[in-house]
């Protein structure tokens, strides 16, 4: 049975509104010329390839079901499991239900913690056991080694595959848009490849990336933990989006005590702890989420509140500097000669708003919006470790560094669990900060290489 | 020693852009002379900036110099290293910015802009170096010197931000100075003050001047040589004499024709068809053969290059091969069509004591503390299909005027009245559907067309706001019309405005105004950010349109030939107050209030010159005018009483007053 979460709803809005943004600027000159300088700065191609894997296991795990349980005899109505799974579980079964007992390092066979073990003859003793699941398919210790050794073999021979497949589509691409740096598409691309195919063929076997305090593997909770930072760092701009422009635009359009008002609001939200607000508001929509289970149809469902309603937050606290760009904008735009002429021609304000404004801020929105995702995710990760972020059993990279911290001061180190979160965060802040460079290269005027012409007169 | 002090030999520059290598300069050759003035001139984008950034190698990021040699006293500047031409820039080769606002940098004084260089390049600091620097200040003639010395940019007026920037580029005593259109961002009265000081600096120092300007009358007025250029190249390049009387290139003919002159007045202005050509890419023919009327079929395969005629005179033009080409005849006056007396036809505006004041805010409970009083007190008539120019220096509030009778500013008191309605008391809606009646062309074209609307959209716009039109289908047909009355493709439609050039933007917006079917046109400058051909385009279309349309133009400039050639009235405001007012015959022919004259004095003439009335000083601030007669500190003929009280409104003739204390004698008894 197909389920329908919030923010599984919002999330697919966004990717329509997004295709429909593309059709749009494809037949809009002015809006396709700078995506296409965006798209001609290899950083920008390579991160956005990057991205795309991110986005692209962020929608796998979009899709929600709930699996039907096993026929009762009697041949009753069909019943459906209570937990909600997401197409990436299905197809990542085989981490799912796997749990050991507790820690075990990456491509570990054995237990991290020493257990009584009992040995056939009846003693006891203290030792590393093996583990349930990770290598449990070899027969004998020895052939660690070689197994490993052949899987990542098996991962990089399909790297290889799919990355030469991409190459000659590459060749076919580049006749249709010669001026896409097609080569750093490619290299990010077997960047990529050549470690997740591995891993994903060790995951078959071992726990690549190790298991956390209660067994579950940390690959898999990473690879859940995208779809997170995904709704957290674009849901959240939703939210923020429609306050910023509409109160920036309204501020520097309607001067006098419009403007006043808005200043004062967002000069006083600002003044305000950021994590300090955020934080008494999660708790108490928490609190008031807690207290009413009945409106919720399973677990899942309430986890995603609590995800949505910090979406919510983040973006009724984080509107403000939009706003003030925006206002600054407008103020300058409505000084500008075309506005005037507008006013004279008898142009209402509304109109003035939507077709003369919005249409020139909007390179602002986009810029403010790519540059504002990675500051989201970031900031997604310290509520969570402050522990007024996400739900406890939605995985987030931030729950993962809170479990981790406590980790660190085992004596030896259990590294594994922060330094994937580490690692998957920091990739993907990394290229959405390098093509939000590119974006605002892009889109920002004042850096165009037209200038030059102008300094030609 | 030789008396040329600088020599340009084959020099070329190019810039890399995305759309390819641009030949900013393409192979010019000239020699500046000790003490002697030699001038560029040129269109926009025709090289002649490039040119002198290209002498001091201070050429953008994506500019290099191809070839050539650029000797200074014999040796080639282009081959030095970097750390030896910093000792030239400044100290041999010294230059002046169009722009003085953004020359200087804001944060540090005067004086020290100054010092900074004498202590560069003489080596000389402490007393010393302030005494030269008191003394510099004073040779380019600005007032108490030794108070500006203390004090920032900000704090100086445009003119005497130019005087400081002159005197900074002087401090090295160079021995030749490049001046890159130096008095464009100045009023003329200011230009005329400038002017004179670089003349007389250059005679004192005998420096040799390379001065770079689009204005043929400060050519005639400042140059011993001249030199035209055209797309990258030098076209023509005589004495002064010698191309005033005889211009000997197509080019250069076309621009003294595109000037508009009052003998000009009834007929139409030369336009020089087409653009500039894009300098991407090889030339084959000539350069100017497109646009050019004499053109022959040779033109376009042969490049000419430059012929040398009697007297030294070169021309890069074929036709030039036969021989030199006879002085320009006169141009034929014809009767003035024009009516020049007023009365004839009806008041279609009618403004009375208009006032706008800005109120100047201050403290924490943004209390009131004064006004600026933009517009304080205007009164004028703008009659059918007339034209009312209303002239003044900048921030003298004549643009707030035109904003005013828009409303697109709130006046502060007064009346404005067209077809019995006050609009000054209007809002909301009444308003709203009344601005039909009025419309506006701004001076920037590239800041008056949103650059995300199409052309039909733009034009579409104001005919749905207000109803004009009927239906979609009744508005496209009327856009059509309107692209064929301001001479733009029907196809402009579908295009967005950087698609088009300066001028065709000019006409997109002149379509736009006229959409809703005005009768009176408020045209804030709409000619002074274009070149003079393409002005000239724009000057005949509005001719054209008021004859055919029967439109009024409230035309708000600071260029008096554009008014002698267009205006039929004339308005002349200082300080947010107007001080005479006439028929163009009477206010430009023999202009009565002393400002006026000033003003007229000061404009640069082609031809013969007029006695100069020099005025000190700048414009007074608005927010804190001199008692009495606002033009009272600068008046040559101010009178001892002219400090107590505005002087009451004179009126000379039936279509002339003046607010002036020396007429008021006269006009009483002319009453009595």
């Amino acid at each position: 049975m197909p389920v329908l979460l919030a923010t599984d709803v919002l999330v697919w809005l966004l990717v329509a509104a997004a295709a429909g943004y593309a059709l749009y600027c494809r037949r809009h000159a002015h809006l396709a010329a700078p995506w296409a300088r965006v798209f001609r700065s290899p950083p920008a191609i390579a991160s956005a390839v990057v991205l795309a894997f991110y986005v692209g296991v962020g929608l796998l795990d979009s899709l929600h079901y709930r699996p039907q349980l096993p026929q009762k005899a009697d041949g009753g109505q069909k019943a459906y499991s209570v937990e909600v799974l997401s197409v990436l579980d299905w197809s990542l079964a085989h981490l799912r239900g796997r749990n050991e007992k507790t820690y075990s390092a990456p491509l570990a066979i054995r237990s991290f913690a020493r257990e009584q073990v009992e040995l056939p003859g009846g003693k006891i003793a203290r030792e590393f056991p093996r583990l349930q699941f990770g290598g449990a398919h070899l027969a004998k210790e020895e052939h660690w080694a070689s197994d490993v050794g052949w899987r990542v073999f098996k991962g990089l021979g399909f790297a290889a595959a799919i990355l030469l497949a991409a190459a000659i589509g590459m060749r076919i691409l580049r006749v249709r848009w010669p001026e896409v740096p097609w080569h750093a598409a490619v290299w990010a691309l077997g960047g990529v490849l050549v470690l997740l195919m591995p891993a994903l063929v060790l995951s078959g076997g071992y726990h690549v990336l190790g298991t956390d305090k209660v067994g579950n593997d940390v690959f898999y909770q990473a690879l859940k933990s995208i779809r997170t930072s995904l709704v957290i760092g674009t849901v959240t701009t939703l939210v923020l989006l429609p306050l910023g422009i509409a109160l920036g635009i309204m501020a520097g359009y309607f001067r006098g005590w419009v403007d006043d008002l808005i200043q004062y609001v967002y000069t006083t939200l600002n003044s305000i702890p950021g994590v300090l607000l955020i934080a008494a508001s999660v708790l108490m929509m928490q609190v008031v989420i807690d207290r009413h289970p009945e409106w919720f149809a399973t677990a899942a469902h309430r986890a995603d509140a609590k995800l949505l309603v910090l979406c919510a937050i983040l973006g009724l606290t984080s509107w403000t500097g939009l706003a003030r760009l925006l206002r600054g904008e407008t103020l300058k735009l409505s000084e500008l000669e075309y506005i005037q002429a507008a006013h004279a021609l008898g142009v209402r304000g509304g109109r003035v708003i939507s077709r003369h404004i919005l249409p020139n801020v909007a390179h602002i929105v986009i810029i403010a919006m790519v540059m504002d995702f990675s500051g989201l995710v970031l900031a997604e990760a310290v509520l969570s470790y402050v522990g007024v972020g996400v739900d406890p059993s939605t995985s987030s990279f931030g729950t993962m560094i809170n479990s981790a911290r406590m980790e660190m001061s085992r004596e030896p180190v259990v590294w594994w669990a922060l330094a994937t979160a580490f690692c998957f965060m920091f990739v993907l802040v990394l290229a959405a900060n390098l093509f939000a460079d590119a974006v605002r290269d892009g889109f920002d005027p004042r850096v165009r290489v037209g200038a030059l012409a102008k300094a030609a007169a | 020693m030789s008396d040329i002090s600088l020599a340009v030999e084959g020099l070329a520059t190019r810039i890399d852009t995305t759309a390819g290598e641009l030949r900013a300069v393409d192979g010019i050759d000239f020699e500046l002379r000790r003490g002697e003035c030699f001038a560029l001139v040129g269109e926009s984008g025709c090289g002649k900036s490039m040119t002198a950034l290209s002498l001091l190698r201070l050429l953008p990021e994506a500019g290099r110099i191809a070839s050539g040699r650029v000797l200074l006293e014999g040796h080639d500047l282009l081959a030095l290293p970097e750390a030896a031409m910093r000792a030239v820039r400044g100290r041999r080769v010294a230059m002046i910015f169009q722009e003085p606002s953004t020359a200087l940098n804001p944060v540090l004084t005067v004086g020290r802009q100054i010092l900074e260089v004498i202590d560069r390049h003489l080596g000389i600091g402490g007393e010393e170096a302030k005494v030269r620097a008191l003394a510099l200040l004073d040779s380019v003639g600005i007032p108490d010197a030794a108070r500006r010395f203390d004090e920032y940019p900000f704090q100086l007026s445009g003119g005497l931000k130019q005087r400081v920037m002159i005197a900074a580029a002087l401090a090295a005593d160079p021995e030749v100075l490049v001046a890159d259109e130096p008095t464009t961002a100045l009023d003329v009265t200011i230009q005329a003050q400038i002017l004179e000081l670089l003349a007389r600096l250059q005679a004192e120092r005998g420096m040799a001047l390379l001065l770079i300007t689009h204005d043929l009358a400060i050519v005639a007025q400042m140059a011993h040589r001249v030199a035209v250029m055209y797309a990258g190249q030098i076209v023509e390049l005589a004495t002064r004499e010698q191309f005033f009387r005889a211009p000997q290139h197509p080019y250069s003919r076309k621009l003294f024709d595109a000037v508009p002159t009052p003998e000009k007045r009834s007929g139409e202005l030369a336009v020089i068809p087409g653009q500039v050509p894009s300098l991407l890419g090889e030339f084959r023919g000539c350069r100017f053969a497109e646009r050019c009327d004499e053109a022959f079929e040779r033109c376009k395969w042969v490049a000419p290059s430059l012929v040398a005629l009697p007297g030294g005179h070169l021309s890069r033009c074929l036709l030039r091969e036969k021989g030199p080409a006879a002085p320009p005849g006169e141009v034929t006056v014809l009767a003035g069509k024009r009516s020049s007396t007023a009365g004839e036809s009806d008041v279609l505006l009618d403004v009375a004591d208009l006032k706008v004041h800005f109120p100047i805010r201050r403290g924490l409970f943004k209390r009131t503390v004064g006004h600026v009083k933009a517009v304080d007190g205007v009164s004028l008539q703008i009659r059918e299909g007339r034209t009312l120019a209303l002239v003044g220096e900048s921030g003298c509030g004549k643009t707030t005027v035109g904003k005013a009778i828009l409303r697109l500013l709130a006046p502060t008191g007064g009346t404005v009245r067209y077809g019995g309605a006050d609009l000054a008391a209007l809002s909301g809606e009444d308003l709203r559907l009344r601005r039909r009646a009025m419309q506006i062309v701004f001076q920037d074209p590239y800041a008056s067309l949103n650059p995300r609307m199409r052309v039909g959209d733009i034009l579409a716009e104001g005919m749905r706001a207000l109803g004009v039109g009927g239906d979609e289908a009744g508005r496209a047909a009327r856009i059509g019309v309107l692209l064929d009355q301001v001479g733009l493709p029907r196809d402009a439609v579908e295009r967005y405005p950087h698609e088009f050039s300066g001028g065709q933007r000019q006409r997109i917006a002149i379509a736009r105004a006229l959409a809703v079917e005005p009768r009176l046109i408020i045209c804030d400058e709409p000619t002074s950010a274009l070149d003079v051909s393409v002005q000239a385009q724009i000057l005949n279309l509005l001719r054209e349109l008021q004859a055919r349309l029967g439109l009024a133009y409230l035309f708000i400039t600071h260029n008096l030939s554009v008014v002698e050639y267009l205006a039929h009235d004339v308005a002349v405001m200082y300080l947010g107050r107007i001080v005479e007012q006439g028929t163009v015959d009477e206010v430009l022919g023999s202009p009565r209030h002393p400002y006026t004259e000033a003003l007229l004095s000061a404009v640069p003439q082609i031809e013969g010159q007029r006695r100069m009335v020099r005025l000190s000083g700048d414009l007074p601030s608005p927010a804190n005018p001199p008692a009495g007669c606002h033009f009272h500190p600068r008046c040559p003929k101010a009178l001892p009483e002219c400090a107590r009280d505005w002087p009451e409104t004179a009126r000379l003739s039936p279509t002339r007053t003046v607010n002036c204390l020396l007429y008021r004698a006269s006009s009483a008894a002319s009453i009595n």
